[in-house]
């Protein structure tokens, strides 16, 4: 990933957009944590976010008009929050010690005139940038005409307390000064650096400055320039947040003037703006603002804790919310880019996001979910990519997926034929790697209604190369399609007819020109056998496959066919094109087992009801995590000697294997009247396996091919280890990447297994 | 890899060919061109390891993920 394209992804996700609270704010105060803090009642730290940005905020969180209000998102659902009556509340509870670093003195001086709100916030400013501010008050008591406009609310000391500060950090104050006469102007233009008029606190009328047609001051509406370079004016607004505003903004004029840099460059987030931020106010109630016991005195603390509870603590999450891997990780992708990213770019050290960038499971919902379109799916895969083509892919996080493709592949499973007695093929049926691992009788009696269908329908045993694919590994999974649409073309191009919607998904986006169709497109159009009665013992709840995500007429299919076999069932939550990963897309339960089982578990709980899908991996995950689960050929045909089939167990990973290369024996017996071919030697050995370790192996990926290579080698007089109390064994043995050990002991059928256990690593004495 | 088991279980094995009870020995431990020396249940006659079960599904997964993050 390049710099830019990192700047890409980031832009696209908005999550770190401000609310609309902040983006009205003139001042950008972050309203929404100021919110969250009063909510908790922590007053110091509400106050603290408050001063932050505010100036004077003894006085401005007092009066501050509040245009935040207007644009709060809490206001499309109830009352906006009352954010002006919270900041009250704060600054009366709470007052802190402001935060000021005195810099060395730039040594320029700038004279103030007035003593409203925007001289008053000029000079807190320019203060802590580090000039001398003398600020000229034509009454006795700076700030005292403010102090009266807003009584009572200012009656205390609030104002005397904010002026100690600023006299503090060396404003000085200079009261009873003629300021409308021009020559006090005149004079104060030649002794300062720089002059602010506060026009909302004194009267312009007779300075020595260009005016507009209407007689009043002309002044810049930007940057608050007057047609005397050193002069600045501006505070001219009912708004006392604008006019505090204003003294900011002239701060930053007069600061950029003395320092002889641009006045307007960069500037154009000051003031409100429009935030990009989305918040979905989906399942929020509306809610009325809290009133006020007495409303003169504005909220109490209590009341104040109760109002801001209201606040929607505005945030776009709208892809965590939904994703369980998104959520696991803690942050959301706008983050996750950065840390992708770092990942890609370190040279020495650990890379820290791989677990991040496999546990993906591609299905795409975040893309679906997201305002701006952020596909999570795009940038992980495109990271696995380059981390196969820079070889820097983590070996253990995918290889029992690839291994199990090889498998598929191989001669024990691999079979293209046409239909028997026939030399070319119209359809070709491809029931794909995980339907005949599950299920292997339903994908042969599909294969035989179809054949009667449609007649010269062939058959295509394999892996359609999707485990390559979502590990990254273009070149292997290229290399698969490249065969499967070789022997397209060697058959005559007939229509791939896909039991599976990975297959389908694989054909349909990376090999547009192989003519496709779901099998439950073809079930829908030439109908169903006659089937004994096969209604299902419970309610149903549909659970789309997550690559049907963008194949919505596989999902009208498959309902298509539900209808046909007149069951009716309900949709999910989270179904269609908001569909649910199992945890096995992406190779998420490769990489990361136990989020791929958390990722399972939401899933089944979102019904009550059984589920019905159509992808034999879906199926399996779901019981596996003991959710009753059914596949769509269950209600076709019936899997036989199975009186309660949402409740058969997910079968283990050597039963996969074995199940497909019985598979493929049984059609070439039954279907072509071939003899079976024999398989390798230790294959031949007995194993007695109880269920307990049975279930402890599939979790350890240890198949019985695996156990039996490694008992057939110790045998053969390999090491072994015996123990003297129970005479069992122990053996290892290393076929590739893994060393297996297997605890084991002759019986007379041929050997039980207690354990086994693996590692990667080499050990050597 | 230094780890805090107990490893009596291990070492009441023996070690079939040379019919000789395991002994803690030094051993070398190789991954993605790493390699370094520990301690484990050995043969002292034939050499042949037994590497406990503890050890192989907890520190050395640990280490096997830290070496394919470098
Ligand atoms: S949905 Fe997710 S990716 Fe999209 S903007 Fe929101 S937080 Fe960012
Ligand atoms: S609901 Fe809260 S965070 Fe959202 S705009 Fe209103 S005050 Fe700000
Ligand atoms: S698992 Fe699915 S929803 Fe979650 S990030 Fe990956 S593609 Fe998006
Ligand atoms: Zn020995």
């Amino acid at each position: 990933m390049e710099q830019s394209d990192l700047k890409q992804w980031e832009q696209r996700c908005i999550q770190e957009e401000p609310p609309e609270c902040t983006a009205a704010c003139p001042l950008h105060v972050d309203a929404r944590a100021f919110v969250r803090h009063v909510r908790d009642g922590r007053w110091r730290e509400a106050w603290q976010t408050l001063a932050r940005t505010m100036p004077l905020a003894g006085v401005l969180g007092r009066i501050c008009d509040a245009p935040c209000q207007a644009r709060c998102k809490r206001g499309e659902v109830g009352d906006a929050i009352r954010i002006g009556a919270l900041e009250r509340v704060c600054v009366a509870q709470a007052q802190e010690n402001y935060r000021f670093t005195p810099l060395p003195s730039k040594g320029q001086r700038i004279a103030i005139l007035g003593s409203g709100l925007s001289s008053l916030t000029a000079a807190w400013d320019l203060i802590r940038k580090s000039y001398g501010v003398t600020l000229y008050d034509a009454g006795d008591r700076p700030g005292a005409a403010l102090q009266a406009q807003h009584a009572p609310i200012l009656s205390g000391d609030s104002m005397t307390a904010e002026l100690a500060w600023l006299e503090k950090w060396g404003v000085r104050f200079e009261a009873g000064a003629p300021l409308p006469t021009p020559s006090f102007f005149q004079q104060t233009v030649e002794e300062f650096d720089a002059l602010y008029l506060g026009l909302d606190s004194i009267d312009s009328d007779q300075w020595p400055l260009t005016r507009n047609a209407e007689g009043s001051l002309q002044v810049d509406p930007q940057i608050f320039t007057t047609s005397n370079p050193k002069v600045f004016a501006g505070g001219l607004t009912s708004s006392t947040i604008l006019r505090a505003a204003q003294g900011r903004w002239v701060a930053t004029s007069m600061d950029r003037f003395l320092q002889k840099v641009s006045l307007t460059a960069g500037r154009e987030k000051e003031g409100a703006f429009a935030t990009r931020l989305f918040t979905s106010l989906a399942g929020v109630q509306p809610l009325r603002a809290v009133a006020m016991a007495d409303a003169q005195s504005g909220y109490s603390a209590a009341e104040a804790t109760a109002e801001a509870a209201r606040c929607l603590n505005c945030q776009c999450l709208e892809c965590v919310k939904v994703c369980p891997y998104l959520e696991a990780f803690g942050a959301y992708p706008r983050k996750y880019a950065r840390e992708i990213y770092n990942n890609e770019s370190i040279v020495m050290g650990t890379r820290t996001a791989n677990t991040l960038i496999n546990s993906c499971s591609l299905c795409g919902l975040c893309q679906a979910v997201c305002p701006e379109d952020f596909a999570m799916q795009d940038l992980c895969l495109q990271t696995r990519r380059s981390m196969v083509e820079k070889g820097k892919m983590p070996a253990s996080a995918h290889e029992f997926a690839l291994e199990d493709m090889a498998f598929s592949q191989s001669d024990d499973f691999f079979l293209v034929r046409h239909a028997p007695g026939q030399k070319q093929s119209s359809h070709l049926f491809f029931p794909g790697c995980q339907l005949c691992a599950s299920s292997p009788g339903q994908a042969a009696a599909l294969y035989d209604y179809l054949r009667t269908r449609l007649g010269s329908v062939g058959l295509a045993l394999g892996c359609c190369g999707a485990p390559a694919h979502w590990a990254g590994r273009r070149e292997e999974s290229e290399k698969i399609l490249n065969l499967w649409q070789k022997q397209w073309e060697e058959m005559g191009r007939p229509q791939f007819l896909l039991a599976c919607s990975a297959c389908h998904q694989m054909f349909r986006e990376l090999r547009p020109q192989v003519p496709i169709q779901s099998v439950w497109e073809t079930l829908a159009a030439v109908g169903l056998p006659e089937s004994p009665n096969t209604s299902p013992s419970a309610c149903l709840a549909i659970h789309d496959p997550c690559t049907t995500r963008e194949a919505l007429h596989l999902q009208t299919a498959a309902r298509q066919v539900l209808a046909a076999a007149g069951i009716a069932a309900e949709e999910l939550p989270l179904g269609q094109e908001l569909t649910e990963c199992c945890g096995f897309g992406g190779l998420m339960a490769n990489a990361n087992p136990s989020l791929a089982q958390e990722v399972t578990r939401r899933r089944a709980a979102l019904s009550a009801h059984d589920y019905l899908t159509y992808c034999a991996m879906c199926r399996d995950r779901l019981a596996a995590v003991g959710k009753r689960a059914l596949h769509l050929l269950d209600l076709i045909f019936p899997p036989a000697g199975e009186s309660d089939p949402a409740a058969r167990p997910r079968p283990g990973w050597s039963q996969r294997r074995e199940n497909r290369a019985r598979l493929k024996q049984m059609l070439l017996e039954k279907v072509w009247s071939e003899a079976p071919v024999a398989g390798a030697n230790y294959a031949k050995i007995n194993l007695m396996i109880s269920a307990e370790v049975r279930k402890r192996l599939d979790e350890r990926r240890i198949l019985e091919e695996d156990l039996q290579q490694t008992i057939a080698r110790a045998e053969a007089g390999g090491p072994r280890l015996r123990h003297p109390v129970t005479g069992r064994l122990r053996a290892a043995f290393r076929p590739r990447h893994v060393t297996f050990w297997v605890e084991y002991a002759p019986i007379k059928e041929g050997f039980e297994v207690f354990n086994a256990y693996c590692h990667r690593m080499e050990v050597k004495s | 890899m230094k780890t805090t088991e107990d490893w009596s279980e291990e070492l009441s094995w023996r070690c079939a060919a040379c019919d000789r009870p395991l002994e803690m020995g030094q051993v070398t431990v190789t991954y993605m061109e790493n390699s370094f020396t520990t301690d484990m249940p050995r043969c002292r006659q034939c050499g042949q390891v037994l590497v406990p079960e503890g050890l192989a599904l907890g520190k050395m997964a640990e280490v096997e993920k830290i070496l394919e993050d470098k």
